[in-house]
Parts: structure tokens; C-alpha cells; sequence
């Protein structure tokens, strides 16, 4: 805590973090091999140039547990009573992937359950675990988001199966108090079911059950309207950030690193623009890592870490995706010893 | 400011395209701007003016003069900013 912050009441705080990506790295010139496309177009309307893809046979719990245990180890290995795992991309319909997660990381007794927020996964996870944290419901937490998305997207089409990557990100949520390092707050979220065919995958559930039909119209695969996405997601987060910051009684000079969810380059330019934030201010590693959906904000935070942020830095989290669902967030960097 | 001078001045201010590059017959293909940057148009035009232009609008401009009567056939008029 800095000198001079009030003693702020009892709230939830990060308190380890770790990653997971698979090994296998796709680059655009491998999808343009299958795909009508090209590395300079995915370039020049993503910013992606490569993503990891995990191997066959890999689920989403695999990812999870090892960004898991990363995380636990971080903050040296405390008991935890609580898994929440966001993901949109479960390793089965049933039952939920976290109770996996959390007995293959030997936590087995405590409560375990997924959330789906799909892009926004992460920062919804955040106000539920913290809200178990803080409210006494569980004592520590540990926030699993986890997507292994190239498996529910169409590889025959070139619009979307350009922009997925697979990966983990975890962190443990422990109690502490506002101001403190770590400290998660306040939120702003929100959502959109008028807009929920924007981005869908149209079969699978109890709407429209999977048979012979929706398999060979490829409906169980993810469908995006790409161009109204990429305008609703601009005006959601640069809304949501600013809703959350005139909340908080802050400026957006007052914000030291934005981590936006890392869907499309030109979406985090567009809204680091509108929010007048300096570009070394912003992460950006969706190069890298195409979009992961839940796990594209712990990994960010993964690279600011490696970046050497100061304990206490006031970092804004902001996310957008199917729903719709956004939400925003800050947080005071924790204490996470050397990266 | 006439409507083409507003139609500019986004084009200047969200896709960085300088004021002396465009004409009212200047295409947005010898501008060099894709189908993200009319979404991007699309959306600087609804958050200065109000005014909402299609994702298929937007798809369907070829030159900033097309662009301006878009905007004219919504309304938008000639203002004394």
C-alpha cells in the first residue's frame, strides 16, 4: 500500500499468477496453406501473425491445470476452497470442466463450477471468485480462464479461423483490503442477449440439439458477424471503461496500464485511442497469441509482469465478447516477485 | 462546414488520411482504407454526428462522394461550427 492511501475496507486480491499455452505454433502462412487468405491480410486486419493451437486429443482442462498450478506455485502453494473456471469451450456438455480442474490439481473438497462469459470470461470470473473471497464464502480462490477455441471454430472458414488461439490463464484470489497490492475493484459489467447471434455457435444446445442436419450445416461451429462485432466491441469497452473510471472518481491519466481483451489489433487501437490512453501504455501480444478468448487477459498480465510493473500500479481490465457480455475492471498490480 | 468538409475531417481524424489526399471523387480503395476502416468510418461518422450507417452501408461506399450523399440522404446538412 502506498503512503497516504485510507485503510480501505476488506475486498479480494490477486495474489498468484500463471499461463499455459500448447506448444504448437500456427503462423498465417500455415492457415493460407488451406485457407483462401494471406499473411498480409490477416496482418493488416488483425495484427495476428501467429497463434498456438493445442494438439489433438488436448481439452481445455489440460490448459487449465497448468496455468492452475502455475498460478498456486506463484503465491507459494496456499489452500484453496474455491476453482472457477471461465471458458466457453468446456471439455464436455456435462459435466462442468472446473470440478476436473480442480481435484487433478489436488484440490478436490472445495466448491468447484465453470463460467461463461465467453471473450468477457475472465473478468466476470474476477467478480465471482472475489465476490466469493470477500464475502466469506470461500477464504481463497483460484480463477481458471481457460479456451481451447480452434475446436469450435470452422477451419473451412477463412473469417474466423484466423483469429483463435488456445490458452490458460490463472490467478489465486486471496482477501485483502482496497488499496492493498492485488486489490480487484471497482467493476463495471453489463450485457446484450438482444445482440446474442452476433456471435454464436447456432447448434448443440437445447434449442437445437446436435444431429446429422447441424453437423453437415456445420452449425456447431462458431459463427460471427465479424464487422458489427468490431464496432459493438469498440463502443462496449471504451463505454464500459469510461462508466467505470467517472464511478471510481478517476481520470484515465490516473490508469498506468490498460489491458484490453485481445481479440484484434485495430479493436485495441480504436479503443486506446477513444480513451486518450498513450499506446506504451496498452498491452498489446495478440501477435502472438491470435484471440484466446478467456485466457487473452491473464496472458496479457502475463506479459506485463515479464514487463517488470511496479507493485501498486493501477491497471484497467476491459473485455467484450458473446452475449453480448462486457466488463471492466481495475486493479492495483500485485506483489509477484520477480517474473 | 459543409458535409464533405465533416466526411474529411473523420477521414483525417480516425484513419489518418490527410485532408489534401481526398477529392469527392477519390475512392477509398486509392486511399488505401479496407473494410475494417469503413467500419471504423462508419463509426467516427455515428459518434460525431449521431447518425447511423449500416455495416452494408458502409460496405457498399466506393468514394467519399458517395459517403457524403449517404450522410446528406440521412440529413446531415451544412453546420456553422
Amino acid at each position: 500500500m502506498g503512503a497516504g492511501d485510507p485503510v480501505g475496507r476488506m475486498t479480494a486480491v490477486i495474489q498468484g499468477l500463471g499461463t499455459s499455452v500448447p506448444a504448437q505454433v500456427v503462423t498465417n502462412d500455415d492457415l493460407a496453406r488451406t485457407l483462401d487468405t494471406s499473411d498480409a491480410w490477416i496482418r493488416s486486419r488483425t495484427g495476428i501473425v501467429q497463434r498456438h493451437v493445442a494438439e489433438p486429443g488436448v481439452a481445455t482442462s489440460d490448459l487449465a491445470v497448468e496455468a492452475g498450478a502455475a498460478a498456486l506455485k506463484s503465491a507459494d502453494n496456499p489452500e484453496v476452497d474455491a476453482v472457477v473456471l471461465a471458458t466457453m469451450t468446456p471439455d464436455r456438455p456435462c459435466p462442468a470442466t472446473a470440478p476436473t480442474v480442480a481435484t487433478r490439481l489436488g484440490l478436490a473438497s472445495g466448491m468447484a463450477f465453470d463460467v461463461n462469459a465467453a471473450c468477457s470470461g475472465f473478468v466476470y470470473g474476477l467478480a465471482v471468485a472475489g465476490g466469493l473471497v470477500s464475502s466469506g464464502v470461500a477464504e481463497r480462490a483460484l480463477l481458471v480462464g481457460a479456451d481451447v477455441m480452434t475446436r469450435v471454430v470452422d477451419p473451412a472458414d477463412r473469417n474466423t479461423a484466423v483469429l483463435f488461439g488456445d490458452g490458460a490463464g490463472a490467478v489465486v484470489i486471496g482477501r485483502g483490503n482496497e488499496g492493498d497490492d492485488g486489490a480487484i475493484g471497482p467493476f463495471d459489467l453489463g450485457g446484450n442477449g438482444e445482440l446474442g447471434d452476433l456471435l454464436h455457435i447456432p447448434a448443440g444446445g437445447s434449442r437445437r440439439p446436435a444431429d446429422e442436419d447441424t453437423v453437415a450445416e456445420r452449425d456447431h461451429f462458431l459463427r460471427m458477424d465479424g464487422k458489427e462485432v468490431y464496432r459493438q466491441a469498440v463502443a462496449g469497452m471504451v463505454v464500459s471503461c469510461a462508466r467505470l473510471l467517472a464511478a471510481a472518481g478517476l481520470d484515465i491519466d490516473d490508469v498506468d496500464h490498460l489491458v484490453a481483451h485481445q481479440a484484434n489489433a485495430r479493436i485495441l487501437a480504436a479503443v486506446g485511442d477513444r480513451l486518450g490512453l498513450a499506446e506504451q501504455r496498452r498491452v498489446c501480444n495478440v501477435d502472438r497469441y491470435g484471440n484466446t478468448t478467456a485466457a487473452s487477459i491473464p496472458l496479457a498480465l502475463a506479459d506485463l509482469h515479464r514487463q517488470g510493473v511496479r507493485p501498486g500500479a493501477r491497471i484497467l481490465l476491459t473485455a467484450f465478447g458473446a452475449g453480448l457480455s462486457w466488463g471492466s475492471v481495475l486493479v492495483r498490480w500485485p506483489d509477484l516477485g520477480r517474473p | 462546414m459543409t458535409v464533405y468538409d465533416r466526411v474529411v475531417t473523420i477521414l483525417n481524424d480516425r484513419l489518418g488520411v490527410p485532408a489534401e489526399d481526398v477529392s469527392p471523387e477519390t475512392t477509398f480503395e486509392q486511399l488505401d482504407l479496407d473494410s475494417l476502416d469503413l467500419v471504423e468510418f462508419a463509426l467516427g461518422a455515428e459518434e460525431s454526428f449521431g447518425v447511423r450507417i449500416s455495416d452494408d452501408e458502409a460496405e457498399g461506399l466506393r468514394s467519399v462522394g458517395d459517403a457524403v450523399a449517404l450522410l446528406e440522404s440521412k440529413g446531415l446538412g451544412v453546420t456553422q461550427a
